[in-house]
């Protein structure tokens, strides 16, 4: 384990905000009532502000701007070790799922996500990073999907999809104004996304494509820290939507995927792509308002919306999702809290690859049980394939019924024919 | 010179100088770190999430005051309490109209100093009670938080104990405690007073290009 490198690369992640959050956090503990680590365990260990604590040793003793001064009297914490980087393993990659929610109830306002991403970054550094992550990072580099699918494998899930909706649906296609990428847990388990958007976009006369050597979104650099990876996978999506000439990449129904494509992207790339990012909740959006996908009936089951943090908490998609069930639902109920303080599934963030937290995972999962438990509705509908995939687990772990739907195909299956 | 004169006098004026050089010196610092340019393409205006962002944590939203509502109860006690006592409680007025500027300003009555420094009082105690007793604070509690709560607590009881303003060794002892206090705060978390305000704006200012302040 290379300690050292860890506190190098967690000192060069201190920037001006980071340190302002830092030096600002008054170890109040507001956080903790936020995160559902904490909520469902009651482990004190998984109160966000902790597990920044690696963060604010580094910080306070490297650089902070009196630290000098302090480190005279003695006043600084100790320097991190090899047991503290295997200690708080468990806190930055097993019981974090970088939702953000603590960061509504502090009263400082610390990004605390953007924190523990920046020490999960000294993890890698240091390779202290949980196996099914790295797993995950070595099939993404070598085939293009962490769950290793293939570019054959793909093309018959496609190809299947055209024959099943009786669309054809061109990959590889130059020109088009639309190029799609999907999540890989879209293409392994819930692939019929991929007929839904052919429907959808034939009624709208959408030209739109997708590439045989960058159908994935899923990135699961930003997921564990390594901008490396990260930056290797994006390349990929930019390298094959600008050879294609495509107006827009159309980021799927994925949270930090869509993170990593529109927000991160450019900067891993260093540079502004000649096409513009849209997520599949802001087209269908606009498509609904420009009235290019009339739809039929609604649906009349008691539905309500789970929110993917990456999307709608730190994604800026908020109303889209609610505006297009509108069109199509008669009996649509908010969950509480809701938008930007929705609770996670639990499996964000890379903790669904990673099988360290599967029991955690399952046991955070209660707070947002405790929610649809209020509610009572028929059927869950979301917008990321890894919500749905997580929550579906727990949903039959916990013996509940009730179906997780993709916005997307529900939709779908109301446009006019 | 006696020990008033001195804590009055001579000490003062360095306490004064570490605190503010010190205190420009950490928000310089902290400021020179710098971010990189974000080279994504903003749905709205970064400056506009930041504005937000100070007033939006003055409370925490999204259904949380009534799960935090010990914090927040007895954090604006304290907080609160604190601010009227030092802006417009007549004998600290008076002090920095004579040692800092002359600008008019309003003081509180007697009563409206008592009242508001008892409730600073049983605010700071509430918080530290929850600190000692809490289990996450127990885990999360470490020494600068216990000095920074115990500095404040002991200059606001000899604060109260020199309400007299005759006995000349209360005096003192409160101006040699706000002395120490002065010259902690820029070297501890006493510092969020200041920088709060540069947490809450990185936050909405990178939240606000997407669209969203959380
Ligand atoms: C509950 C809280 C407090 C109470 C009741 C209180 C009360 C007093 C009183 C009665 C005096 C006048 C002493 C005299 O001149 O005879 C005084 C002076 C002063 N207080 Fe406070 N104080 C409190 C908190 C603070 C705090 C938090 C600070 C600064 C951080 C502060 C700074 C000062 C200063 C600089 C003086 C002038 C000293 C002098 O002229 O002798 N006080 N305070
Ligand atoms: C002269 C100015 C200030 C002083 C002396 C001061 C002092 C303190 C102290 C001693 C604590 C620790 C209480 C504890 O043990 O929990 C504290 C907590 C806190 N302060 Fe301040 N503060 C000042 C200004 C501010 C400002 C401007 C803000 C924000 C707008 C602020 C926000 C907080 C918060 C949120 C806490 C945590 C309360 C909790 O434990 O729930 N403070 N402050
Ligand atoms: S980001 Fe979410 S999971 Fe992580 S500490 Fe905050 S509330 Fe908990
Ligand atoms: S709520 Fe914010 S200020 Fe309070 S302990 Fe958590 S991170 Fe620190």
């Amino acid at each position: 384990m290379n300690v050292s490198a860890a506190i190098e690369t967690m000192v060069s992640n201190i920037d001006a905000s980071a340190a302002s959050y830092l030096d600002a956090c008054v170890h109040c503990g507001q956080c903790a009532e936020a995160c559902h680590f904490y909520e469902n365990t009651g482990d004190v260990r998984f109160a966000p502000v902790y597990k920044l604590d690696l963060m604010r040793r580094v910080y306070k003793r490297h650089k902070d701007p009196l630290a000098g001064l302090k480190k005279l009297v003695g006043l600084v914490p100790k320097e991190l070790t090899q047991t503290d980087l295997d200690e708080w393993s468990e806190l930055i990659y097993d019981s974090c799922t970088l939702c953000g929610r603590c960061t509504i109830v502090c009263p400082m306002g610390i990004d605390i996500a953007g924190l523990v991403r920046k020490t999960r970054e000294g993890m890698v550094a240091a390779g202290v990073v949980p196996e099914g992550l790295t797993g995950a990072a070595e099939r993404a580099l070598e085939t293009g999907s962490p769950l290793g699918i293939k570019p054959e494998t793909f093309r018959k899930i496609v190809a299947e999809q055209a024959e099943e909706t009786g669309i054809a649906i061109e990959l590889d296609k130059p020109g088009v104004d639309y190029m799609v990428i999907l999540s890989a847990m879209e293409i392994l388990n819930f692939y019929e996304v991929i007929g839904a958007l052919a429907k959808i976009f034939k009624k709208a006369g959408v030209t739109w494509t997708m590439s045989t050597k960058a159908y994935e979104a899923t990135n699961v650099g930003i997921q564990m820290g390594d901008k490396a990876v990260a930056k290797t996978l994006v390349s990929r999506v930019v390298e094959a939507a600008e050879e294609l000439g495509v107006k827009y990449v159309v980021s799927p129904e994925c949270g930090h995927a869509y993170s990593a494509l529109n927000w991160e992207g450019p900067n891993l790339v260093g540079r502004s792509y000649k096409f513009q990012v849209i997520h599949i909740l802001e087209l269908l959006e606009q498509l609904r308002v420009e009235g290019r996908i009339p739809t039929k009936g609604k649906d009349s089951r008691r539905l309500t919306f789970h929110d993917p943090c990456q999307i709608v908490r730190r994604g800026g998609i908020v109303e889209e999702p609610r505006n297009i069930l509108g069109q199509i639902a008669d009996n649509f109920v908010e969950m509480s809290p809701n938008k930007e303080a929705n609770i996670c599934c639990g499996g964000g963030g890379g903790v669904s690859s990673n099988s360290n937290a599967e029991k955690l995972r399952l046991l955070a999962f209660g707070s947002k049980k405790r929610q649809l438990d209020e509610v009572k509705p028929d059927a869950m509908v979301t917008a990321c394939g890894n919500c749905r995939n997580v929550m579906e687990e727990a949903i039959d772990t916990y013996e509940m019924t009730m179906p997780v739907l993709s916005i997307t195909e529900l939709l779908a299956e109301y446009i006019e024919d | 010179m006696s020990f008033l004169e001195f804590v009055e006098g001579p000490l003062w004026y360095v306490a004064a100088a570490v605190f503010l050089i010190g205190a420009l010196w950490k928000v310089v610092g902290i400021l020179r770190l710098g971010r990189k340019a974000d080279l994504s393409i903003p749905r709205a205006s970064a400056t506009a999430g930041a504005v937000r962002s100070q007033f939006l944590h003055f409370v925490p939203h999204g259904g949380f005051p009534f799960r935090t509502i010990y914090h927040l109860t007895a954090g604006y006690m304290f907080h609160i309490g604190l601010f009227l006592v030092l802006l417009f409680g007549a004998p600290h007025v008076i002090f920095a109209q004579n040692n800092i500027y002359a600008l008019p300003w309003v003081t509180m009555p007697y009563w409206g100093f008592v009242v508001a420094a008892q409730v600073a009082f049983a605010g700071l105690i509430l918080l530290w009670v929850r600190r000692i007793s809490d289990p996450v604070m127990i885990k999360i509690s470490d020494k600068d938080d216990h000095i920074g709560s115990w500095l404040t607590f002991l200059v606001m009881l000899s604060g109260c104990m020199a309400l007299q303003e005759s006995v000349v060794a209360l005096r003192a002892t409160h101006m040699l405690l706000v002395d120490m206090w002065l010259i902690y705060f820029p070297f501890s978390r006493l510092m969020h007073a200041v920088t709060f305000m540069f947490s809450r704006g990185y936050t909405g200012a990178f939240f606000g290009r997407r669209g969203i302040v959380p």
